[in-house]
């Protein structure tokens, strides 16, 4: 009895590690039902068109997430009739981050005029399963016979501090590349962000 | 006379204003050094920034620990704060805070090359630590508590 206590324990241990490890390039990659700041809830299957998706972890209150805002919004307008529509996820405790909560972000969002849907993952069960560990965090999804599939996870570009100096788009670069129905060159890229508040 | 009254002028008012220290501002290339010292000590490097509440929270005690550990632990703060910061977030910070520990501050946008320098691990979320010495270094993406970070250094310090 002792012995299946301590293998059922080691195998919750190892599941839990293994889902800390979050997902890699290839992965396919978890639905979700989460509100949005109009207050509908919204999964991905409900983006009937959309040939992929814009994932990114961000939220109001972490200055890295603020830089990045209206770059955020550009890409939504630019490739949401692509096919690649934004969809932002807040991942944050907001009893840490007050500042993070719904009606915080649902005013951020009026005051920016974001076109994308702005997501609470008031659980805290998504940003886990994506291996989310910071804010800005980006997830580019391929839809794939009904699944969505890895196919870059990083920063938006390469210089937080000025749009207009940026050398590399990383998030524009691998849409493009899968619209083309190419392979996307840089699926992996690192940047500072603010970690998740839990 | 009245040129002794001027020199006494000049004098109260340039000595008394308090020597405000000026940012110790870095790219990449400029810190490297700093996270390869060959001298007897351990080096304790935190990367860390104003408007990081977490890293915040653990400061006082890298403090604590280059206090207590004075002879044997260099404790190195690299701040990431933004730049158009510098004058309104992290110089008041520092001066309210009047740390110990040297701060030195990272400002190099070409992260994705320079992260993955510090430590293959690191995604980039601060706060994260490094601790070295000339044998051996350990890179820590977490938060501490004082324990934790004393228990940590002592390994280096067997």
């Amino acid at each position: 009895m002792k012995n299946l206590k301590l293998l059922l324990f080691s195998l919750l241990m190892t599941t839990t590690l293994l889902a800390q490890k979050g997902y890699d390039i290839g992965d396919v990659a978890t639905d979700f039902k989460l509100e949005n700041i109009d207050g509908n809830f919204i999964s991905l299957s409900d983006f009937t068109q959309a040939k992929g998706f814009i994932l990114i972890f961000t939220c109001n209150t972490c200055p890295y997430a603020v830089a990045y805002e209206d770059r955020i919004e550009a890409l939504n307008k630019k490739y949401a009739s692509k096919g690649y529509p934004v969809v932002a996820i807040m991942p944050n405790d907001i009893s840490i981050k007050p500042g993070d909560s719904l009606a915080a972000m649902k005013k951020r969002a009026t005051e920016k005029g974001f076109t994308f849907p702005y997501v609470i993952d008031r659980e805290q069960s998504i940003f886990p399963q994506y291996g989310a560990t910071k804010t800005p965090h980006v997830y580019i999804l391929e839809k794939e016979n009904n699944t969505n599939i890895v196919r870059y996870i990083g920063a938006i570009d390469d210089n937080y501090k000025d749009a207009s100096m940026v050398k590399t788009k990383y998030v524009e670069n691998a849409v493009d590349a899968l619209l083309n129905s190419k392979e996307v060159s840089i699926s992996k890229t690192k940047a500072i962000g603010c970690s998740i508040k839990i | 006379m009245r040129f002794f009254k001027y020199f006494i002028f000049v004098f109260l008012v340039f000595g008394c204003i308090p020597h405000q220290k000026e940012l110790e501002v870095y790219d990449f290339q400029g810190i490297d050094s700093f996270l390869h010292q060959k001298d007897s000590k351990v080096h304790v490097v935190n990367f860390w920034a104003t408007w990081c509440a977490p890293c915040v929270k653990e400061l006082p005690y890298f403090e604590q620990l280059q206090e207590n550990f004075e002879k044997d632990v260099e404790v190195l703060l690299i701040s990431l704060d933004f730049p158009n910061q510098y004058e309104t977030k992290l110089k008041p910070f520092l001066k309210k805070k009047q740390l110990k520990s040297k701060v030195i501050v990272l400002d190099d946008v070409n992260m994705n090359t320079w992260i993955p320098q510090i430590d293959s691990k690191w995604d980039g979320a601060i706060p994260v630590t490094l601790i070295y010495n000339k044998n051996k270094r350990q890179f820590y993406p977490q938060s501490f508590t004082y324990d934790e970070l004393v228990n940590e250094v002592q390994k280096f310090l067997n």
